[in-house]
C-alpha cells in the first residue's frame, strides 16, 4: 500500500514556480517549432539539388519575392486574409474534436453567394451594408452546407472527417454549377459571375494593394482564440474536443454543441470565401478552386490551434505559396513544390514530437 | 472431474511474489501462484482485482515491478508476446482476436515468417489432427464473420494448440457466450487437461468457477486472499465451493484495518424521503444488463448500499438516475419532485450528484488543469463565469479553497489532473460533487483501486456527507466498506434489487446468502 507523500501546498505558493516552468516550456515548444523547420528546410533543399535546381537560389526567390520586395508583401498580406479565415474555423473545429475537412466546399459556396450577392446588394443599398449583407449570406450558405456532416455526427455519431470531405466534393461541384448556370454573367463569354467594381469591393489599407480583409482576418483568428480559451462557451467546445464522455457527465448538450461547432467552422469557411472575392477577386470565374481550406490544415496543426501561433504560420504559408509561385516560375520547379515543402515540414515536426515524447518516457523510467 | 491423483508434477510457470504497481494502484501484490499440467486453475476475482494484470504479465505484455515467473522451475523473464508464444504460453483474450474477413485457416497462417508460402496442407493435417482429438470441428474455411462466437473461441484455442501451447490462459472467455456454449467450452477444457495442458481460467462467475476448475485461487483488490487446491476441490459439492468462495471474496479477515465498528449515524424514520425511485427500468443493450422494477427509497442522513457482483447493472442504475442513460419506466423524484424526465444538467442543479467510478474516463478531463476540473459540471455559472467570461483569480480562489480543504496533493492548480494520483483525483471529485447544493449524492465504486488512507478517508467523507443530511446511495463491490458504513444495504443481481438488508449483527451472511442467489 502506498501513501502519498507529496507535500500538500497552497496555490499561491506554487505560482510562481509554475510560471518559471511555463516559460521555460514555452521556450522549448519553440525549439520545438524552429528546429524541424530548419531540418525540414534542408531536407527539402536536397530534393531540389537532386532535381538539379540551386536550393539557394529557390530560397533567395522564394524570400525576395515572399517578403521583401514590395509588391510581394503587399500580396502575401492580401492572400492571409482568406486563409486567416479559414484558420479560425479549423481552430475551432479542432479544439472541440471535431475534423471539419470540409473547408473547400464551404469557402467555394462562401464565394459563389458573396460574388452573386454582393453587386445585387450595392445597387439597392448603401456600399456597406452591401458587402456587410453578403457577408452574412455567404455564412449563412455555409451554415447550411454544414448541417448535413453536423446533424449525422450528433445525433447517429457519423464521422465528420468522411461527411465533410464528400460534402467538400459536392460543394465545389455545386458552386460551379451555380457560376455556369445561375449567376453567370450575360455580359461575357467566359463563365463567370458578375464583377464587383472596384470601388464597391472592401478597401485597400492606406497607399498599399493589401486588402483590409486582413485586419477583418485577424480580428477573426483572435476573437476565436479568446473565445476558446477565456470563455465558458470555449470551455464547453474543448470539454467535448478533449473527452466526449466527461462531456456527457458533466450533462454539457454534446448534440446541440456539435451543431454549433459546424456552423462556427463552416460560417468562417464562408466568410473567407466572401473575403477573398469582395476584398480582391471581384468575381468567381467558373472552375476556381484554390484549395486553401486543405492548405491551412497543416498550418493549424503547427500552431497547436492556438490562435496566435495560427497567424504566425499563416504568413509563413502565405510568403511560401507567393514566393513559391514566383520561383517556381523562374527556377521551372513545379508550383506544387511549395505543397511539398509544407509536407516535409509537418512530417518532421511529427517525427519530432514522436522523438521528444520517447525522451520524456525514458527520462521519466 | 479428472480423478488421477496428481504426482509431484513440477509446475509448468510458477509466479513467486509478483507485484506490480501502477501510478497510485497496486495491482498484483505479491502474489503466489502455481500452474500444473493437467489442471484447469480458476482465477475468481471481481473487475479490479488484478487478473488481467496478471495475465499481461504472464502474456509478455507486462513486466512485474518485483518477484519472479519460473518456467519450468526456472526463473524466466518474460518480456515479449512472441517470447510467452515460444515459452508454450497462449492467450485466448476476453475479446476476439481474429480478423472477421479472412478465412479460418488465414487467420491460423498469420504470424508466420513473411518469406515464406504459408504451409497450408500441413495446417489442415495438424488441425485434423488437433480437433479429432478433441472432438471439435472445424471449419477451416469458412470466414471468421460467418461463425458463432463459440466457434470462434475454438478457432482461438485451437491456434494456440497448433502453436504447441503448453499452457492455455482463457481470459474471460465465457463472457460472449451462450449457456451452451459455456457448456461446450466446458468439456472442451477438460479434454484439454486429460492430454496434459495447463488451463488458467479466468472468471467472475462463481458457477463457472466451481463446475469447471480442479483449482481455485481467488483474487481480491490485488492480493491473493484464497485458494482452493485440488484434493480439497474434489472433497467438496458445489454448493459448499460457491460458498467457500463466497467467504473468500467478501468474509472479514482478521487484522483487517477497514473493519471499523459501525458507526450509524441514526436516521430519523419520520422524515420523508429525498430520493424515491419506483419501478425503475432500463433497456439492456448490446454489453450491458438493463435494469428491471428497481424500487427504492433514500431519507435525509440515510446511506443505502448497493451490493452484487459488479457487472449486475450497477453502473447502468448510477447513470439512469443521473440522466446519463434513458429509463424506459419508473419515476424517480427528488425532494418530491419528478426527474425522471430531466437532463443531466437539471438534475444537478436540482441536488443530485453522481460520483463516477471511471475517474479518467468520464470524470474529469485528464488534460485539464486542476483548477478546471473543480467546475466541470458548472461551466458558466458565477461567480466563476460572469457574461461567459472566465473569472480567473474567482477559479483559482475556490480551487485552492477546495484543494485545501479536501486535501488534494497536487504541484499546482495549473496541474493536469490525470498527472495525479487516482487518491487524489478522487479528492477532485470529492470536492466537486460534495461542494455545494448537494443533496442527493450516488458514489459508484468511490474507493476503487485507492490505496488504505484514501480508501479510509473516501469513506470519512462519504460519512460526512449523510451526517450533513443528504440521501446517500453507495455503489461498491466491497461488502466490508458497505458494511462499515451504510444503514441499509440492497443486493442488486441480473438488473434488479433482490433484496434489502438492515445493516445489523446478521448483515454479512444475510447479504452474502442474498449475493449468490438464496434467500436472505
Amino acid at each position: 500500500m502506498s501513501i502519498d507523500t507529496a507535500p500538500s501546498a497552497g496555490a499561491t505558493a506554487l505560482d510562481a514556480t509554475s510560471n518559471v516552468g511555463t516559460r521555460r516550456d514555452m521556450l522549448r515548444r519553440l525549439m520545438m517549432t524552429v528546429g524541424p523547420i530548419l531540418v525540414a528546410l534542408v531536407l527539402a533543399g536536397c530534393i531540389l539539388l537532386v532535381v538539379g535546381v540551386d536550393p539557394l537560389a529557390y530560397y533567395g526567390y522564394v524570400l525576395e519575392k515572399g517578403l521583401l520586395s514590395p509588391l510581394g508583401i503587399q500580396q502575401t498580406l492580401t492572400r492571409m486574409a482568406p486563409l486567416l479565415f479559414l484558420a479560425a474555423g479549423l481552430i475551432v473545429a479542432f479544439r472541440a474534436g471535431m475534423w471539419n475537412l470540409g473547408g473547400d466546399g464551404q469557402f467555394l459556396l462562401g464565394a459563389v453567394t458573396a460574388a452573386a450577392s454582393a453587386p445585387f446588394f450595392v445597387e439597392i443599398m448603401p456600399a456597406w451594408l452591401a458587402l456587410f449583407c453578403a457577408f452574412l449570406a455567404a455564412t449563412l450558405v455555409a451554415m447550411i452546407w454544414s448541417l448535413v456532416p453536423a446533424l449525422l455526427r450528433a445525433y447517429q455519431g457519423v464521422n465528420e472527417i468522411i461527411t465533410t470531405l464528400m460534402m467538400t466534393f459536392l460543394g465545389t461541384s455545386l458552386a460551379n454549377v451555380l457560376v455556369k448556370l445561375v449567376f453567370r454573367d450575360p455580359g461575357t463569354t467566359v463563365p463567370q459571375t458578375r464583377t464587383l467594381p472596384v470601388e464597391d469591393r472592401l478597401p485597400r489599407l492606406f497607399d498599399t494593394t493589401i486588402t483590409s480583409g486582413l485586419v477583418l482576418g485577424l480580428a477573426a483568428i483572435i476573437i476565436v482564440h479568446l473565445v476558446m480559451t477565456r470563455t465558458a462557451f470555449g470551455l464547453k467546445l474543448r470539454v467535448v474536443g478533449a473527452n466526449p464522455r466527461a462531456a456527457v457527465h458533466a450533462g454539457l448538450g454534446v448534440p446541440g454543441l456539435t451543431i454549433a461547432v459546424f456552423a462556427i467552422s463552416a460560417g468562417l469557411a464562408g466568410l473567407a470565401g466572401a473575403v477573398d472575392i469582395i476584398g480582391v477577386q471581384g468575381n468567381v470565374r467558373a472552375d476556381w478552386n484554390p484549395a486553401y481550406g486543405l492548405a491551412v490544415i497543416p498550418a493549424v496543426f503547427l500552431a497547436r490551434m492556438n490562435g496566435f501561433a495560427a497567424i504566425g504560420f499563416v504568413f509563413l504559408l502565405s510568403v511560401l505559396s507567393i514566393g513559391g509561385e514566383s520561383a517556381a516560375r523562374r527556377l521551372g520547379v513545379p508550383n506544387h513544390f511549395t505543397l511539398v515543402l509544407v509536407s516535409i515540414v509537418l512530417i518532421v515536426l511529427a517525427l519530432a514530437e514522436y522523438v521528444d515524447h520517447r525522451y520524456n518516457q525514458s527520462r521519466k523510467a | 472431474m479428472s480423478n488421477t491423483t496428481p504426482s509431484p508434477v513440477g509446475d509448468i510457470v510458477a509466479l513467486e511474489g509478483v507485484t506490480k504497481r501502477f501510478p497510485g494502484i497496486v495491482a498484483n501484490d505479491s502474489i503466489d501462484l502455481s500452474i500444473r499440467p493437467g489442471e484447469v486453475h480458476v482465477l475468481l476475482g471481481e473487475n479490479g482485482a488484478g487478473k488481467s494484470t496478471l495475465i499481461g504479465m504472464l502474456s509478455g505484455l507486462q513486466q512485474p515491478d518485483e518477484g519472479r515467473i519460473l518456467v519450468d522451475g526456472k526463473p524466466t523473464p518474460i518480456t515479449s508476446p512472441r517470447q510467452a508464444l515460444a515459452l508454450g504460453i497462449g492467450t485466448v483474450f476476453q475479446h476476439m482476436m481474429l480478423v472477421p474477413t479472412l478465412t479460418v485457416a488465414e487467420n491460423l497462417l498469420l504470424g508466420g515468417p513473411w518469406w515464406q508460402r504459408p504451409r497450408t496442407e500441413e495446417l489442415e493435417a495438424r488441425v485434423a489432427e488437433i480437433s479429432k482429438s478433441l472432438g471439435i470441428v472445424v471449419k477451416l474455411h469458412a470466414r471468421v464473420s460467418e461463425l458463432s462466437l463459440g466457434e470462434q473461441q475454438q478457432v482461438e484455442i485451437v491456434r494456440a494448440m497448433v502453436r504447441n501451447s503448453r499452457l492455455l490462459i482463457l481470459d474471460e472467455s465465457t463472457s460472449m457466450l451462450t449457456p451452451q456454449g459455456i457448456e461446450e467450452l466446458g468439456a472442451l477444457m477438460r479434454r484439454l487437461v486429460e492430454q496434459g495442458l495447463a488451463i488458467v481460467f479466468i472468471t467472475h462467475k462463481l458457477k463457472e468457477a466451481a463446475a469447471f476448475g480442479d483449482r481455485i485461487s481467488v483474487l481480491k483488490l490485488g492480493r491473493k486472499v484464497g485458494e482452493i487446491p485440488p484434493e480439497r476441490f474434489r472433497a467438496l459439492g458445489e454448493q459448499e465451493i460457491i460458498s467457500e468462495i463466497v467467504e473468500l471474496m467478501f468474509g472479514k479477515r482478521k487484522d483487517d484495518p477497514e473493519a471499523a465498528e459501525r458507526p450509524l449515524g441514526s436516521v430519523r424514520a419520520e422524515a420523508a424521503p429525498l430520493l424515491q425511485v419506483a419501478d425503475l427500468e432500463v433497456a439492456a443493450t448490446e454489453n450491458a444488463p438493463g435494469l428491471s422494477a428497481i424500487s427504492f427509497d433514500i431519507r435525509p442522513g440515510e446511506i443505502l448500499g448497493i451490493a452484487g457482483i459488479d457487472g449486475n447493472g450497477q453502473k447502468q442504475l448510477a447513470e439512469a438516475l443521473a440522466g446519463q442513460r434513458a429509463a424506459t419506466g419508473g419515476s424517480v423524484r427528488l425532494a418530491g419532485a419528478a426527474i425522471e424526465t430531466l437532463s443531466v444538467s437539471e438534475r444537478s442543479r436540482l441536488g443530485l450528484r453522481y460520483l463516477t467510478d471511471d475517474r479518467l474516463g468520464e470524470g474529469t478531463v485528464g488534460t485539464f488543469p486542476v483548477s478546471i476540473n473543480f467546475f466541470l459540471k458548472q461551466v458558466g455559472a458565477a461567480p466563476f463565469w460572469r457574461n461567459g467570461v472566465e473569472q480567473r483569480t474567482e477559479i483559482d480562489r475556490r480551487a485552492g479553497e477546495l484543494v485545501r480543504e479536501y486535501d488534494v496533493r497536487t504541484p499546482s492548480l495549473k496541474t493536469p489532473v490525470a498527472r495525479l494520483s487516482g487518491g487524489n483525483i478522487q479528492k477532485v471529485l470529492l470536492a466537486r460533487e460534495l461542494a455545494e447544493g448537494a443533496k442527493v449524492v450516488i458514489f459508484n465504486k468511490p474507493t476503487y483501486g485507492l490505496d488504505l488512507a484514501n480508501t479510509l478517508a473516501s469513506r470519512q467523507r462519504i460519512g460526512d456527507a449523510a451526517q450533513r443530511g443528504l440521501a446517500v446511495l453507495l455503489i461498491s463491490t466491497d461488502l466490508e466498506e458497505l458494511l462499515s458504513i451504510c444503514n441499509r444495504i440492497a443486493v442488486m443481481a441480473n438488473g434488479s434489487l433482490v433484496g434489502t438488508v438492515a445493516n445489523a449483527e446478521d448483515a454479512r451472511t444475510r447479504v452474502g446468502r442474498l449475493m449468490i442467489g438464496l434467500a436472505a
